[in-house]
C-alpha cells in the first residue's frame, strides 16, 4: 500500500482510499481529498514537514502523518 | 418586519471585502456568545431593514471547528430569511462543496460567483445560466474587489427572502444512497418537509451535535450501508457531494487546459522555496519588527506616551532641534561652571560665596553681583579644561575655562535651563493642559491627583499602546490578506506544533520581545482555537523591553554586570513557552480538541487600502474598548493605594509611598514570598507596581530606598539593594517578574482575547503560580548549591521538579472529536 507521504515532489497520483476516522479524516475529505481525486505532489516545506499539494485545482498543505491516511495509486 | 440574510462562504473567498461593500460602514463588529469567534453584523446600504450576518468562513457543516458549529447553530436556531453564498469563482469545485449543504437548509440561498474579472482573465469560463438551472437557485457573477454585481446580488437575496418560500434542494446523490436517504426521511414526521433531507443526512452521519426532539434509531440501517460501501457513514456522503459536484464542473465550467504557471504560482515557487523561505521569512519578520518595534513604533510611542501624555511635544518636530542645541549649550556651560570653581578651589580660593550664587540661596542681586566681583578676581588666573564626550564616553573635543568663559557661562547658567515650550511649534500634552486648568480653577489637592496621576495616566496608558499597534496592525492585515500569513504557519509548522501551538505564534512571539500588548493582540491572526488561547497564555513570558530595566537592575547590582544575566532571562522566557506549551497541551482544558493541519494556501493577491485600513481600525478599536477599562480601572486603583493611607490613625492623602496602602498590602502579602528568598515588603511593593508597568519595579525600588529619580537602570540603588538580597534571591525576583501576571494592559489585551472571564483568570492565573512555583525552585535549587542550605522547602522543590518533569513527559493523545461547549447562538 503507497500513501501519499511516501509521494515523491512533482508526481501526480489517484486516491485510492482513506483510512482513519474522526475529525481528520472528515476534514481531510472536507477540503476535497476523496476516492478517485488526483493530488499533485507540489513541495515540502523547508524544514521536512508539512507538504503541499494541489487537489482539485487549488493549493493544500497538510502534514504527513495526516498524508499517511491517504493510500494513493501512482498514475501511468 | 427587519430581513435577515446571512452571508456565507469559504475562508478567502472573499466573503470580508462583499460584507464591507455591501454595509460601508454600519457595522457592528462583537463574538458569538460564549465563544471567540467573531461576530459580524451590518445594515444593508440604503436598506435600513436588512440586517446582513457575516457568518465564519467555513469550509463545511462539519460539527468539527468550533467556526462550524457556530455558524451552523446560527443558522439552524436562527433561519435568516435569505444565504447569500459567495462562491470563489477561481476555486470553484470546493467552495460548491459548502453550497451543497447550505442547500440542504432549506433556507432560500442566493449564489455569488466572486472573482469572474480573474476567472475571465484566466481564460476560464462559468456558464451561470447553466449553474443556476443545475443548483435551482439563482447564481449571479460578481467581483467583490472591482464592486461589480454586488448591488445585483444583494437586490436577488432580499427578494428571495421576502419570498418565504420554503426551498426544497434539488440536488441528488446516486441512487442507493437516495434509498437509503429516503428511508430516513420518512421517519421524520415532525421536521418541516425542507429541512427533512439535512436531517436526514445529519442523522445518517452520526452526527451527534444535531438536536431533533425525537430521534429514530437509524444505527442498523447505516450499518448496512457502511458494510455495503465499505466505509463510514460520513465519508459516504461526502464523497457522493464530490462525486455530484464534479458532475456539475464538467457540464457549467470549461477550464482553459493551458499548464501555464499563474502569477501566483511564480511567487509562490519562490517564497516558499525549500532554500529561500527561511531567509525569505527571516526578511520579512525583521521588517515587521524593524518598522512596528524598533523605529517607527518606538516613535509613536514615545510620542504618545511622553508626548500627548506627557508634557508635550513639537508638532512635525520644528523647534526640536534648536531646543535640543540649547539644552546642549546650557549642559556644557554647567559643565564650564562646575569644573571652573572645582579648579578654584583646587588653588585654594574660597568657593563658599560663588556655591550659594549657584545655589539660589536667598540673596538679593546685589550681593550676588559682589560674590561674583570677589571671586572673578581671586581666580583670574585660574585656567582649566572640560572634556565633551560622545555617547559611547569617547573624548570628541576638549574646552579650555578662561576667567571670561566662566564668566559668560555663569551668566547663561543663571538664565536658567531653556524651557521646551519657548520653541516653536510646541503642543504641550495633555496633562500639562490639564493642570494649567485645574490649577485655574482652585481645585483639590487629591482631586487634581486623581484626575491627573490617576485617569489621565491611565487613559494615557491604554490609549499610548494604540499607535504602535494600530502600525503593527496594518503589517498583520497586509500579511494575511495577501496570502503569506498561511505560508508562515506552512514554513514554521514543524518546530512550533511540538508544543501545541501554530507556526503563527511566531508572530506574537516576536512582537512580544517588544511589547506584550501588541503581542497578545496579534494572536488574533490564529484560527485554530486552541493554538490561539496557548499563544496568549504563553506569549508574555517572553521579556519584553519594558522587563529590560528589571533585568539591568539585577544584573548590575548583584551580577556585577555579568554577560549571561540578559540571555538567561530570554533562555527563561522561551523555555516556559516551551514547557508551558507541552504541559497544557495534555491538560484537559486543551486536550479535547483535535488539531488537524489541513490548511488551504490562497493564491497571492494585493489586498486594498480600504480593506487593511478597515481591518486596522477595527482591532485598535476593540483594544480601547475592550482592554482599557481593566487598564484604567486598575491604574485608578493603584493610585489610590500609592496615595492614601492611614498617618497618625487617619485616613487621608499620604507624602511618601511608604505610609500608602499599598506599603501596607506589600507588607501584608510579603511573607507569601519569603519562600522565593524576598519576603520583604519593598520588593513585594515593587512587584506590585510592577502590574501597572513593569519598568515601574526600578523606580519604586528606587522610591522605597530613598532616592526620588533614578537612573533607567537603577544603578544609585545597586549597593543598597546588594546588601538587602542574596544572589539566588535576586535572580528569582528577577524571574518571578518575568514569568508572573504582566502589566495591566497586557491583562487588557488578554482579556480582549480570550473574551472570556474565566480564560482570561486561568492564564493569568496559570502565569502567576507557574513564575512562583519556577523562582521557588531556583531560589532552593540555587540555595543549596551556593551555601548549602538545606531544608523542607529544598525537598519541596526537588518534588516540584519532578512533579514538572512527569508533566511533561507523561502520554497522551489527541482526541478525535471536538467537544465545545455548545452555547447557545
Amino acid at each position: 500500500m503507497k500513501t501519499l507521504r511516501e509521494v515523491e515532489c512533482g508526481k501526480t497520483v489517484k486516491t485510492v482510499k482513506l483510512h482513519g476516522e474522526g475529525a481528520v479524516k472528515r476534514r481531510i475529505m472536507d477540503m476535497g481529498i476523496t476516492k478517485g481525486v488526483e493530488i499533485f505532489v507540489r513541495k515540502v516545506a523547508p524544514l521536512g514537514d508539512p507538504i503541499e499539494v494541489k487537489v482539485r485545482g487549488y493549493e493544500l498543505s497538510l502534514r504527513k502523518a495526516d498524508a499517511e491516511m491517504i493510500e494513493v495509486q501512482e498514475e501511468y | 418586519m427587519s430581513v435577515k440574510i446571512a452571508l456565507a462562504g469559504n475562508p478567502n473567498s472573499g466573503k470580508t471585502t462583499l460584507f464591507n461593500a455591501l454595509t460601508g460602514s454600519n457595522q457592528f463588529v462583537g463574538n458569538w456568545p460564549g465563544v471567540t469567534v467573531e461576530k459580524k453584523e451590518g445594515k444593508l446600504k440604503g436598506r435600513k431593514d436588512v440586517i446582513i450576518t457575516d457568518l465564519p468562513g467555513i469550509y463545511s457543516l462539519s460539527p468539527y471547528t468550533l467556526e462550524e458549529v457556530v455558524a451552523r447553530n446560527y443558522l439552524l436556531q436562527e433561519r435568516p430569511d435569505a444565504i447569500l453564498n459567495i462562491v470563489d469563482g477561481t476555486n470553484i469545485e470546493r467552495n460548491l462543496y459548502l453550497s451543497t449543504q447550505l442547500m440542504e437548509l432549506g433556507i432560500p440561498v442566493v449564489m455569488a460567483v466572486n472573482m469572474m474579472d480573474l476567472v475571465k482573465k484566466n481564460g476560464d469560463v462559468i456558464h451561470t445560466k447553466e449553474l443556476e438551472r443545475t443548483l435551482g437557485c439563482p447564481v449571479i457573477e460578481i467581483s467583490a474587489l472591482k464592486g461589480t454585481g454586488i448591488v445585483e446580488a444583494a437586490d436577488m437575496a432580499v427578494k428571495a427572502a421576502e419570498s418565504k418560500k420554503e426551498v426544497v434542494p434539488v440536488h441528488q446523490f446516486s441512487d442507493e444512497v437516495e434509498a437509503v436517504l429516503d428511508e430516513i426521511e420518512a421517519m421524520l414526521t415532525s421536521v418541516p418537509e425542507s429541512q427533512r433531507r439535512f436531517y436526514a443526512i445529519k442523522l445518517f452521519e452520526r452526527d451527534d451535535k444535531i438536536s431533533l426532539q425525537q430521534k429514530p434509531d437509524i444505527e442498523e440501517l447505516i450499518q448496512k450501508a457502511e458494510e455495503k460501501w465499505d466505509d463510514d457513514s460520513e465519508s459516504i456522503i461526502t464523497n457522493e457531494r464530490y462525486v455530484y459536484i464534479s458532475s456539475i464542473i464538467q457540464k457549467c465550467c470549461t477550464k482553459n487546459k493551458q499548464g501555464t504557471l499563474s502569477i501566483s504560482d511564480k511567487i509562490d515557487r519562490i517564497v516558499t522555496n525549500r532554500w529561500l523561505a527561511l531567509p525569505i521569512f527571516a526578511v520579512v519578520m525583521f521588517i515587521v519588527y524593524y518598522v512596528s518595534v524598533s523605529t517607527v513604533g518606538t516613535i509613536a510611542t514615545d510620542w504618545a506616551n511622553d508626548g500627548v501624555f506627557g508634557d508635550g511635544w513639537y508638532l512635525f518636530g520644528i523647534g526640536r532641534s534648536a531646543y535640543e542645541e540649547a539644552a546642549e549649550e546650557y549642559e556644557i556651560n554647567g559643565m564650564k561652571v562646575d569644573a571652573f570653581i572645582e579648579a578654584a578651589e583646587e588653588d585654594g580660593i574660597s568657593v563658599k560665596n560663588i556655591q550659594s550664587v549657584l545655589e539660589e540661596t536667598d540673596m538679593d542681586e546685589s550681593e550676588m553681583e559682589d560674590a561674583i566681583a570677589s571671586f572673578a578676581k581671586k581666580a583670574k588666573n585660574i585656567e582649566t579644561a572640560i572634556d565633551l564626550e560622545d555617547e559611547d564616553g569617547n573624548v570628541v573635543e576638549t574646552l579650555n575655562v578662561e576667567i571670561e568663559d566662566f564668566e559668560t557661562a555663569l551668566q547663561a547658567v543663571q538664565e536658567g535651563e531653556p524651557d521646551p515650550a519657548d520653541f516653536r511649534v510646541w503642543v504641550p500634552g495633555i496633562p500639562v493642559l490639564l493642570e494649567e486648568a485645574l490649577d485655574a480653577v482652585n481645585c483639590a489637592a487629591w482631586l487634581k491627583g486623581l484626575i491627573l496621576k490617576g485617569i489621565v495616566a491611565g487613559v494615557g496608558a491604554v490609549l499610548g499602546f494604540v499607535p504602535q499597534m494600530l502600525i503593527l496592525f496594518i503589517f498583520l492585515a497586509f500579511l494575511e490578506s495577501c496570502g503569506y500569513m498561511s505560508r508562515i504557519a506552512f514554513i514554521m509548522d514543524r518546530i512550533f506544533r511540538k508544543f501545541g501551538l501554530s507556526g503563527k505564534s511566531f508572530i506574537p512571539m516576536l512582537i512580544g520581545t517588544g511589547c506584550g500588548v501588541p503581542g497578545v493582540m496579534a494572536s488574533r491572526t490564529i484560527e485554530n482555537d486552541r493554538d490561539r488561547k496557548m499563544t496568549i497564555m504563553t506569549t508574555t513570558f517572553i521579556p519584553c523591553s519594558a522587563k529590560l530595566p528589571i533585568i539591568a537592575l539585577i544584573a548590575g547590582a548583584l551580577f556585577h554586570g555579568a554577560w549571561w544575566v540578559a540571555p538567561s532571562a530570554y533562555f527563561v522566557g522561551i523555555a516556559a513557552i516551551i514547557c508551558s506549551g507541552i504541559i497544557l497541551k495534555k491538560t484537559k482544558m486543551f486536550a479535547g480538541d483535535p488539531a488537524p493541519f489541513v490548511m488551504e494556501l490562497p493564491a497571492y493577491h494585493w489586498p486594498t487600502v480600504t480593506n487593511i485600513l478597515r481591518s486596522m481600525w477595527e482591532r485598535g478599536w476593540s483594544f480601547i474598548k475592550k482592554a482599557g477599562t481593566v487598564i484604567l480601572l486598575s491604574t485608578i486603583i493603584i493610585w489610590f493605594t500609592s496615595n492614601f493611607g492611614f498617618t497618625d490613625g487617619k485616613f487621608g492623602m499620604v507624602e511618601e509611598l511608604s505610609d500608602g496602602l499599598l506599603a501596607q498590602i506589600g507588607a501584608f502579602i510579603a511573607p507569601l514570598f519569603a519562600p522565593l528568598g524576598w519576603g520583604d515588603w519593598k520588593s513585594a511593593v515593587a512587584a506590585i507596581t510592577g502590574l501597572v508597568a513593569k519598568e515601574n519595579v526600578v523606580g519604586t525600588f528606587g522610591i522605597l530606598f530613598g532616592f526620588a529619580e533614578v537612573a533607567e537602570d537603577g544603578q544609585e540603588i545597586w549597593t543598597t539593594l546588594a546588601s538587602s538580597f542574596t544572589t539566588v534571591a535576586a535572580y528569582s525576583f528577577l524571574v518571578f517578574n518575568l514569568l508572573c501576571a504582566p502589566c495591566f494592559a497586557a491583562i487588557g489585551a488578554i482579556k480582549r482575547e480570550m473574551n472570556n472571564a474565566k480564560w482570561t483568570w486561568f492564564a493569568i492565573g496559570y502565569q502567576t503560580i507557574f513564575a512562583y512555583i519556577v523562582s521557588f525552585c531556583i531560589f532552593h535549587i540555587g540555595s543549596l548549591f551556593t551555601t548549602g542550605e538545606f531544608s523542607i522547602f529544598t525537598i519541596m522543590a526537588v518534588c516540584l521538579i519532578a512533579g514538572f518533569i512527569y508533566l511533561l513527559i507523561r502520554p497522551y493523545k489527541e482526541e478525535e472529536r471536538l467537544s465545545i461547549s455548545s452555547a447557545k447562538v
